[in-house]
């Protein structure tokens, strides 16, 4: 296999993007990772979209041929194609990719991830968002997304004694973080007051426990670590890509305190990186509702089972902290338009590695992981990222 | 959901049939093909069986942001149950105050509709879960 190096990235803001259709973001992120690389429309090989449901939010199916056309490579006939895991879309078009790249199969890709998610209304993209779940045997007894979570949140706070507190404290350090990444949606400081007195969503998750409803895509190019040069002076290497399913509905776990499929896709990557999970510095974790953090700094190995509300509440993932979770603001406060979630992660992180992160940069770290899920954790992905 | 995707999974929603193993004993809800633990040694030897209908939650939450099909019933609780048989499967409890709920209270099963298509659609049933 060969080595794979990212030489370009582009992102555009988070968040209601009335003025502008699911084609003109997914094009805007793509031109500008092209720009960062100083690539020409000739030089690319092949294009992956990660995308969650265009089909049931903007009724447009066949998406990446879409986007290749409207970013003016139909003449080219490059292969298109989208990529598709829930929540999880984004993480496994880069993975698709980096397959592809390391492989030998193609020599330079572009990867976008976009949803316009405000195209219809509240209700409407919570139950596409639903759609995760399993539709059988969860969602038409009335589970929903943010309620699957809070079944997990109830339990983690039952087994292992975490509070409400610790819970809501991953949103406070979240929206700090947000306010100093320039294209979040939310770039507003939020107290604990403010998360524990929001209005119910599915007890004991609260609106600020939840990600929000949000537009916006993101893109960044791979291709071989020795080609990599040519594109950039500071190429960040993919050290590992790993992935892994579970069940697709949460009652069918033993437990539900743990994603199973996190901790294995973690477990392969740190082998393949030939690292530990002590040797991170930054991870941008899927953090769709606030517990869902606590157990992924747990099932990451970041801090033992059932310590992730402590060590959120004691300051040690933000900025500053032992381990810098989330600098974007995650989720919860850069948004998170599904498809676009899992490439917008890797964007943060070369972004951080490059010392391009502006108010928000961690100093010198080495290695950085993210961790994209999809549904209540039936997909997994993890990428650990280093500099060159 | 149209009628014959509901439709098809009655039988289960109506009388909650699981699966067990014959090879190792395992009982899976909804039936399954194959056993998770045993693959291919199980196909052929999945029996159905009937769940008891008791059992405790394991989890729960109080829905108050709900879907449309669900609008006319918030706040309600939904839950993840422990069945008797070790199984477990999402459902709703009711019957009862949401403030009653806790962890490990006893339930089981009950017929009650699920929803419907519309005002003069078909009509879904299914279990719900009460206090036991």
């Amino acid at each position: 296999m060969r080595e794979v190096a990212i030489v370009g990235i582009g992102i555009t803001k988070f968040g209601e993007t009335w003025e502008m259709s699911f084609r003109e973001i997914g094009i805007q992120a793509g031109l500008m990772a092209m720009q960062d690389a100083k690539l020409t429309a000739e030089d690319i090989d092949a294009l992956y979209v990660g995308n969650m449901s265009a089909g049931r939010y903007i009724e447009q199916e066949h998406i990446a041929a879409l986007i290749a056309d409207y970013s003016g490579l139909a003449r080219d006939h490059i292969p298109a194609t989208r990529v598709e895991a829930a929540g999880a879309s984004g993480g496994l078009a880069v993975r698709q990719a980096y397959m592809a790249v390391a492989s030998g199969m193609h020599d330079i890709i572009v990867v976008g991830g976009a949803e316009k998610m405000t195209d219809v209304g509240d209700a409407a993209s919570n139950a596409i968002q639903s759609s995760a779940a399993d539709q059988q045997w969860e969602s038409v007894f009335g589970a929903t997304s943010p309620s699957l979570h809070a079944m997990i949140a109830r339990r983690h706070m039952f087994q292992y004694g975490t509070t409400r507190e610790q819970i809501a404290q991953v949103a406070v350090k979240n929206h700090r973080h947000g306010a100093l990444n320039p294209n979040a949606q939310f770039q507003k400081e939020i107290d604990l007051k403010t998360v524990l007195r929001s209005g119910m969503v599915a007890d004991p998750l609260g609106v600020f426990d939840c990600a929000p409803i949000s537009d916006g895509a993101a893109a960044v190019i791979l291709c071989p670590m020795d080609m990599a040069r040519k594109y950039t002076d500071a190429p960040i290497r993919i050290l590992a890509s790993a992935q892994a399913s579970d069940t697709l509905a949460l009652h069918s776990r033993s437990d539900i305190c743990t994603f199973e499929a996190t901790k294995f896709a973690a477990m392969n990557a740190y082998r393949q990186a030939g690292i530990a999970s002590k040797d991170v510095q930054i991870a941008e974790v899927h953090d769709d509702f606030t517990i869902s953090e606590i157990l992924a700094i747990e099932d990451l190995g970041f801090f033992e089972k059932g310590q992730g509300g402590k060590a959120t509440e004691d300051g040690q993932t933000a900025i500053g902290g032992s381990i810098a979770i989330n600098t974007s603001g995650g989720l919860k406060a850069r948004g998170d338009p599904l498809g676009a979630t899992g490439v917008a992660q890797i964007v943060e992180l070369v972004q951080q590695l490059r010392g391009q992160a502006g108010k928000r940069q961690v100093g010198g770290a080495k290695y950085a992981l993210a961790q994209n899920v999809g549904g209540t954790g039936a997909t997994a992905v993890v990428h650990i990222l280093g500099v060159q | 959901m149209t009628t014959a995707r509901f439709w098809r999974d009655n039988a289960t929603r109506y009388n909650l049939i699981a699966t067990k193993c014959g090879n190792c004993g395992k009982v899976t809800f909804p039936p399954r093909n194959v056993c998770p633990v045993c693959h291919r040694k199980s196909m052929g030897k999945m029996e159905k069986i009937h769940l008891s209908g008791h059992g405790e939650v394991y989890s729960f939450s109080v829905v108050y942001d709900a879907p449309l099909a669900f609008e006319m019933q918030k706040p309600y609780v939904i839950a993840i149950i422990k069945m008797a048989e070790g199984v477990m499967l999402t459902a709703q409890i009711i019957d009862c105050e949401c403030c009653e709920v806790a962890i490990g209270m006893k339930v089981k099963a009950t017929l009650r509709k699920i929803g419907e298509e519309g005002p003069g659609g078909v009509i879904h049933y299914g279990y719900k879960f009460v206090p036991a």
